[in-house]
């Protein structure tokens, strides 16, 4: 690839993480992570609680130091120049950690000058943040009295004040309502097409399906596949699913069915069983006779087409139920 | 190298605007020293103008350690720590911000009892650029004391159990109530190794006319060089912290 003038990077990849890896004490976080982001890409970082997801972006946004490999920046080495680094970056970390007795533009005006905005652009800059983001009505509440996604959009904008051309952003919609969690799709979305590089975790998966030109999916510290979703669910376009719903579904019984050739892979998804393998179809009968061998009742049973979930599951044998589960929050007084 | 100073101001003003500057606390912070001038006025009016230099040394290390020793514990905990460690600034200049801002509301609020000593007590001053040196360096060796507190510790009660347990032995071996000349000779080359010693002689050379037990010179290059260790060890103490939680 061409490269730029004195930076490390590529014209097109604007983050490059090459060999990443952290271990706290015996437990490996993360392990030879490497991939690269392209200019105005939205790439998607999607793994279980506890992959190695936030440690990853920790090590790119120099607030942690890896135990080997490196991470550049728009052509900025991040152990070598954290400072830089951090100028060219906008980080939301998981949780929304603005001062709780500033206001909306005191924390605003506040980045803004930790940043070295110039003083003129301040004021203006957070109102139009604040605009940006429908905050504008509570410029002047404190940051304490808002609602969880009113606190998870002021973090976005904190981290917009310097206008980066990278965001990084950690799990930005755990613990919001449906709905708030939908208007904050929006904005990333809106952020994409303004031009910003958006490297984004998540362990949810119609997330990372919705939103992302491309995912690295990570489990246990190690990225297992990077492609579009489109390429993901190709891979598994040959895989056939069957999805049951039994009473009761125990976890011997699908051990059992495991056992049956043909099944490749079986996961409890929505209090549903799927099954997935090439033959799967033509297994039905050995099925059958596993379940009632075992008085199974068989409330439904239908084929269904893969999805990027279903590719997530066989690829990586992580059950989607698994994906689902937020991590524990603060409790009130906290960052979140 | 001008961005790093203007973080730093930055750091301090959101600090005493978010933190320091509450009426609670201000009023709580002069209530001690306020408290202890009127107590040892009304033993023996005499004397007030003797332990006065103390009080206000006193006054000084409460006011400037009580917030500094739990800013930075209080804001690992709401994970706006976090906030500070992301934006582009280093190390040196997230400590000497969060050492302005407790200096600061310190430094004023041994100032007014001072200014309420010289007022109603009539005490005199006489060395005016020393009593302004010792103020401020004073005042940054106390909150340096309390940052590194801050940073060592994980919660806000271990902070301020932490804090008392050097505060209240420098009450008593550093000549606040009674002269240092008048310690016995072992707890005297204790005091040696404390800060508060050398301010506490410096306020008594600069408002007792000139009756302190050290040269004023010596006492100025004491708590320089107290403040210059105690910022180092806080960088050195603060990274270790800081690799050790991410």
């Amino acid at each position: 690839m061409e490269k730029q003038p004195g930076t490390s990077g590529s014209i097109s990849s604007i983050i490059e993480a090459v060999g990443l890896s952290k271990a706290f004490g015996e437990v490996t976080a993360v392990d030879s992570v490497s991939f690269t982001v392209k200019r105005g890409e939205l790439f998607g970082f999607l793994g279980p609680n506890g992959a190695g997801k936030t440690t990853t972006i920790r090590m790119l946004s120099g607030l942690t130091a890896p135990d080997g490999g490196r991470g550049v920046v728009d052509g900025c080495d991040v152990a070598g120049d954290p400072v830089g680094a951090k100028l060219r970056l906008g980080v939301v970390p998981e949780s929304s950690n603005l001062y709780m007795e500033l206001s909306a533009t005191e924390n605003l005006v506040y980045m803004a000058q930790l940043y070295g905005v110039p003083k003129a652009e301040w004021k203006p800059r957070a109102e139009a943040l604040l605009r940006q983001f429908g905050l504008y009505e509570r410029k002047d509440s404190r940051f304490q009295g808002f609602s969880r996604g009113m606190k998870r959009r002021m973090t976005i904008a904190a981290a917009l004040v310097h206008r980066p051309r990278i965001l990084f952003l950690d799990e930005p919609t755990t613990a919001l309502d449906i709905m708030s969690a939908r208007g904050l799709r929006g904005v990333i979305r809106d952020l994409k097409k303004s031009g910003v590089t958006i490297l984004l975790t998540t362990h949810l998966i119609p997330e990372a399906e919705d939103l992302c030109d491309r995912i690295a999916i990570i489990v246990k510290g190690r990225i297992l596949l990077t492609d579009t979703v489109a390429g993901i669910r190709h891979r598994v376009k040959e895989t056939e699913i069957l999805e049951l719903s039994l009473n009761p579904l125990t976890e011997t019984l699908i051990d059992q069915l495991k056992t049956i050739d043909g099944i490749e892979n079986a996961a409890k998804v929505n209090e549903h069983l799927r099954l997935y393998g090439k033959t799967v179809l033509k297994e039905v009968p050995a099925i059958v006779q596993v379940l009632e061998k075992n008085r199974i009742e068989i409330l439904s049973i239908q084929s269904l087409t893969p999805t990027l979930e279903d590719a997530f599951v066989k690829l990586t044998g992580v059950e989607a139920d698994v994906m689902k589960v937020d991590k524990p929050q603060k409790p009130p007084g906290g960052g979140a | 190298m001008m961005l790093a100073w203007k973080q730093a101001y930055y750091i301090a003003r959101k600090d005493l605007k978010a933190y320091y500057l509450k009426p609670p606390l201000i009023s709580w912070g002069l209530m001690l020293p306020v408290v202890f001038l009127l107590a040892f006025y009304l033993r023996n009016p005499s004397e007030i103008t003797e332990v006065a230099p103390g009080l206000v040394a006193l006054t000084l290390l409460f006011s400037t350690t009580s917030m500094a020793a739990i800013v930075i514990t209080f804001e690992k905990r709401i994970d706006a720590l976090e906030r500070l460690l992301l934006a582009p600034l280093g190390m040196k200049t997230l400590i000497f911000g969060k050492g302005i801002g407790s200096s600061v509301i310190g430094a004023s609020m041994g100032i007014f009892i001072l200014l309420i000593s010289v007022a109603v007590f009539g005490l005199s001053i006489s060395g005016g650029f020393f009593l302004l040196l010792g103020m401020l360096l004073s005042a940054f060796v106390f909150a340096f004391m309390g940052l590194l507190i801050s940073v060592a510790v994980r919660e806000v009660f271990e902070a301020m159990t932490l804090s008392n347990f050097f505060r209240l032995p420098m009450v008593f071996l550093c000549g606040v109530f009674f002269p240092f000349e008048s310690l016995p000779k072992v707890l005297q080359i204790v005091g040696f190794f404390l800060p508060m010693t050398y301010c506490v002689d410096l306020f008594r050379y600069c408002l007792l006319n000139q009756q302190s037990f050290l040269n004023p010179y010596l006492d100025v290059a004491a708590l320089a060089g107290f403040n210059l260790l105690l910022f180092f060890w806080i960088d050195r103490v603060f990274r270790k912290r800081l690799r050790e939680q991410y």
